[in-house]
């Protein structure tokens, strides 16, 4: 061996040099890892220990036209669980379930809700009670991915009276997700609107989710929940007013009562704006929120009276004689009747047409009566002939240009396609009751508002709407916008202002609903008993007030009503709540100017 | 006095005291993680107190010892390897010498040391410079029987050390570099067996050298069918090792490969050194670390704790002073006043300089994982204990080595 100290020299050169590349290596190594990757790996070091919480945004809350609220979102509290494995995630439940009751169903639901979305915290109770919560919060150290966190909860001061119009909200469905209405960004167990205006509007509704990010350790505990990174708050949109008058919306809640089923609508004619729209029986919109109770959904389901069943806008009902004054445009518009216009043969209490005898509702008769005299007492004699004198392909053509034949388009959903027979209706009739099945006696029904006609009261009140104005009608609408009128029907003023005479004497001593006329307010409408057959009539009114420059068009439907004036009675009452309080309300305004 | 190798190792022990201390202040606190740097701290002193009695000695006497002291620690190899236990992360490993079921230390890093002697009294007493292979036979045989008790343990990264300090005391001796070559011919024919291609191109370069160096034919022709069974051989013993050894080493080509086990520490590791950025999250103060997501991090990887809370300019210290360490003994090598000093100050700091490139290339996924500490840092007695020895030894060599014991220069 050779230790000559040149050799010695030689390789002590070749140690450091071997040493110095070596640690310039690690140091290149760890330049690179920590200042040319260095945010890549704190991304990753992020993940790691950070997990995004989303904070529910709160839905827009609903005005009504007074500024008063419909909709609104109280404080509510979401618990939900952070876990790593599915297994983690069952025994955090197992241990959950001995401090709160958790149903088997409910258990499932959250696994569900877990398999969907892994990375966000998996929603056990949506609206945990006050006494869960501080149940949880109190032995919170034994369950280590628990997220509890106050969440908005949507609310309805009026959760019965409106419960026809505001619908509700619930989690997002597994079929809806896949649906392109809730393409933009929407995530599994997000709320949204699942019918009436919640779901008519989710888009204007919605809120934007915010976010919270917790720090989680390697077992995946929750260690801190505060200030790890700034939150994102969530937020809310406008609010969205409506064309609805709460006060009046709750006195017909009130005024309805719960032993009658149907609906009332009632509507600004000027612009078409709803003022009213209930639906009876109804039920707590509230109990909606957040998912309904399973028993409370099964009785609303298999109550006879159906309060689930929009009555207003869902149910087609036959017009009967509120379509008289179609009946009677359609004849005025095409110069075959003036208001004094009187039949050929006089009602004796029915008409014979072929081999059939047609009743009136009075089987006294009504004698010779004008066309304002037989709208004031609804005689069908006088209407039939009137329907024969129009023929039935006119009656028909008319009627789809009244908008009989569609949808109003009103901003709710599930809106019912009224039924009325098309332009083409012989292919119809004939194809309804066979080529010699029918014949023209169908003009008959058809001109006293029966037979191949069923409307929706939304299109009844609509239509009443053009008899208060000048012809011309707004689609109805609930969301405060400018909606473009349409003209129904064109008629000289002084023929419009003799029918509106002739529905004004409806309501008074010398017609059918005399009794529901109001002190001070001249009402003009028409009603309407309904052939129901087995079971009884139903009961329709359709008017309007002040007579002389209308500011309400209301419309009535009681199911098995048996008479016209059971709905005027209630209409009037509406139209006189509504007046009134508009007074008082215009007295104000002028005081306080 | 050699103050500035002095000055370098003791800024090394408190440094690897302080991420001691940082390793137990977690989010997740571990009592016995959370008291360690006490305990660091007592063996820190302990070391220091045998690194003055053994800085009074002299080289001579070192030499006189080697002998006795290398018995003594293949005795207690022998034992633990019959009555030995494992500890910590290297449970199954019989790497802990165990009298009443307490602990009392690791022999294998007692060997460390004695090897390092031993290997200098042969090397330095052979006259001529080996010509052959079998001219190594005596250094060989002291560093191979240490090295087979303890691969039998088995503590692979422990045996590595072994083999860098054999090399590197066998370079420094002066054994011609071809020999060197085929020394170390079969271990490399074993890692590159795995591609055929080169292996072969591999076995080329082997035949070349043989027949350019001629040794003799007997010899050549051992080597080269030691060379061909080993490459033959290779994947037989890949299926035979553990599973947990064979995801370490696929880990180490991939990472995502087995990203919840194997691959976890590794993955963890980097992170949490990448998200250190430049300065670091502070002293003590590192997520990864602190939510336990960074495994063995007062052990093993106590690195990755420097990286995460010190950032680039943290390491970059670390491994300055590290660097300084190694330059510091080369000089101390080099100033030796005999052979037998030279050799000891080489292979003890050849033992350092393997632990520092394999555990701290390991945190970065630069190096295989094999568990072997960091010296200075990693928490655990014996090692700090030896290694405080080993400082002793290099400064009693430097005092009696040629020309100024103090001088500034590297």
């Amino acid at each position: 061996m050779s230790f000559h100290p040149n050799e010695v020299a030689r390789r002590a050169r070749a140690v450091r040099a071997i040493s110095a590349l070596a640690i310039g290596a690690l140091a290149l190594g760890f330049f690179r890892a920590q200042v040319l990757r260095g945010d890549e790996f704190a991304l990753q070091a992020d993940g790691n220990r950070l997990r995004e919480v989303p904070l529910v945004a709160p839905r827009g809350i609903i005005l009504d036209r007074n500024g008063e609220i419909i909709a609104e979102n109280l404080p509510g509290y979401t618990v939900s669980l952070l876990t790593p494995t599915v297994d983690s995630l069952n025994a955090a439940l197992d241990a959950l379930s001995r401090v709160v009751p958790i149903e088997q169903t409910q258990r499932n639901l959250v696994m569900r809700r877990y398999e969907r979305a892994r990375n966000r915290p998996a929603v056990i109770f949506n609206d945990a009670s006050f006494e869960v919560i501080s149940v949880l919060e109190e032995r919170r150290m034994e369950f280590p991915g628990l997220i509890i966190q106050s969440s908005p909860k949507r609310y309805y001061p009026d959760g019965e009276a409106l419960a026809a119009i505001i619908g509700y909200t619930s989690e997002i469905s597994e079929g809806e997700l896949e649906q392109d209405r809730f393409a933009d960004g929407y995530k599994a167990g997000q709320h949204v609107g699942k019918s009436g205006l919640e779901r008519e509007y989710e888009a204007r509704l919605r809120g934007i989710e915010g976010r919270r990010f917790v720090e989680v350790d390697a077992r995946e505990r929750v260690v801190r929940d505060q200030g790890v990174r700034p939150d994102i708050a969530p937020s809310a949109p406008e609010a969205l007013r409506s064309t609805l008058d709460l006060e009046l919306q709750r006195y017909i809640h009130e005024t309805f009562g719960d032993s009658l089923r149907g609906a009332v609508v009632a509507m600004d004619p000027e612009t078409g704006g709803v003022l009213a729209l209930y639906s009876a029986p109804t039920y707590d919109a509230n109990r909606f929120t957040g998912g309904v109770a399973a028993s409370y959904y099964d009785a609303l389901l298999n109550d006879p009276t159906r309060p689930m069943y929009n009555k207003a806008v869902q149910g087609a009902y036959p017009p009967a004689s509120t379509w008289k004054l179609a009946t009677s445009v359609i004849a005025m518009e095409r110069g075959l009747a003036e208001i004094d216009t009187r039949m050929e043969q006089p009602c004796t209490g029915g008409y014979q047409f072929g081999n059939r005898r047609f009743r009136c509702w009075k089987p006294a008769g009504h004698g010779n009566v004008t066309l304002g005299e037989a709208i004031a007492n609804s005689c069908d004699v006088y209407f039939y002939q009137l329907g024969l004198k129009i023929g039935l392909g006119n009656l028909i053509a008319g009627g789809i240009k009244l908008s009989f034949g569609e949808r109003t388009g009103i901003d709710l959903p599930y809106e019912t396609q009224p039924s009325f027979p098309p332009v083409d209706y012989q292919k119809y009739y004939d194809s309804k009751y066979g080529a010699r099945g029918w014949n023209a006696s169908a003009t008959l029904s058809l001109s006293i508002g029966q037979g191949e006609d069923a409307q929706t009261v939304i299109n009844m009140a609509q239509f009443y709407t053009a008899l208060a104005s000048d012809g011309s009608a707004a689609q109805p609408h609930l969301i405060d916008t400018i909606v473009p009128r349409k003209q129904l029907f064109n008629i000289r003023p002084d023929q419009l202002a003799a029918l509106r005479q002739a529905m004004a004497d409806v309501v008074s001593g010398r017609g059918t609903a005399g009794s529901a006329a109001l002190k001070g307010i001249v009402v003009a409408g028409k009603t309407g008993t309904a052939e129901n057959p087995p079971y009884p009539d139903h009961a329709w009114f359709v008017g309007f007030a002040p007579y002389e420059r209308p500011r309400i068009v209301v419309a009535v439907f009681v199911e098995y009503g048996l008479h016209g004036y059971v709905a005027a009675r209630i209409a009037t009452k509406v139209m006189e709540q509504y007046l009134n309080v508009s007074l008082v309300n215009a007295s104000a305004t002028t005081a306080a100017q | 006095m050699d103050y500035p190798l002095l000055v370098v190792a003791l800024l090394l022990s408190a440094f690897g005291v302080a991420m001691v201390y940082s390793a137990g202040q977690s989010d997740m606190p571990v009592r016995y993680i959370e008291v360690a740097w006490q305990r660091q701290l007592g063996f820190l002193a302990a070391g220091l107190a045998a690194a003055w009695v053994v800085s009074r000695s002299s080289v001579r006497f070192i030499e006189w010892s080697a002998w006795p002291a290398y018995a003594l620690s293949i005795l207690l190899l022998v034992v633990t390897l019959l009555f030995g236990s494992g500890a910590g992360t290297a449970e199954s490993m019989k790497g802990w010498l165990t009298i009443g079921g307490m602990r009392i230390g690791q022999p294998s890093e007692l060997a460390k040391l004695t090897v390092v002697l031993m290997l200098a009294k042969v090397l330095s007493g052979m006259r001529n410079t080996p010509r052959s292979l079998l001219d190594l036979w005596q250094p060989l045989v002291v560093v191979g029987v240490p090295w087979l008790l303890i691969m039998m343990q088995p503590d692979l990264g422990t045996g590595i050390v072994f083999i860098g300090i054999c090399f590197a005391m066998l370079f420094w001796a002066g054994a011609p570099w071809p020999l060197l070559v085929m020394l170390a011919s079969p271990g490399i024919s074993l890692v590159l067996a795995f591609s055929t291609g080169v292996w072969g191109a591999w076995f080329l370069i082997l035949l070349a050298l043989v027949f350019w160096y001629r040794p003799y034919l007997v010899e050549g022709v051992i080597l080269v069918v030691v060379n061909v069974v080993t490459g033959v051989v290779a994947p037989l013993i890949w299926d035979s090792i553990k599973p947990y050894q064979q995801n370490r080493l696929l880990v180490f080509l991939d990472p995502q490969y087995d990203p919840r086990y194997a691959g976890y520490q590794v993955i963890q590791s980097q992170s949490a050194i990448g998200s250190g950025g430049w300065f670091g999250k502070g002293f003590t103060l590192g997520t990864q670390k602190r939510l336990g997501f960074l495994p063995a991090h007062h052990t093993d990887f106590i690195f990755a704790v420097v990286g995460e809370e010190l950032g680039f300019i943290g390491v970059g210290v670390a491994l300055s002073l590290f660097l300084a360490l190694f330059l510091r003994c080369t000089r101390v090598a080099q100033r030796g006043s005999e052979p037998f000093a030279g050799l000891v100050a080489i292979g003890l700091a050849t033992g350092w300089f393997v632990h520092v490139i394999v555990n701290v290339g390991m945190t970065l996924n630069l190096m295989p994982i094999t568990g072997i500490p960091l010296p200075f840092f990693s928490y655990g007695g014996s090692f700090l204990l030896i290694s405080w020895l080993a400082v002793a030894i290099l400064l009693r060599i430097s005092a009696e080595g040629r020309g100024q014991a103090d001088g500034l220069g590297l």
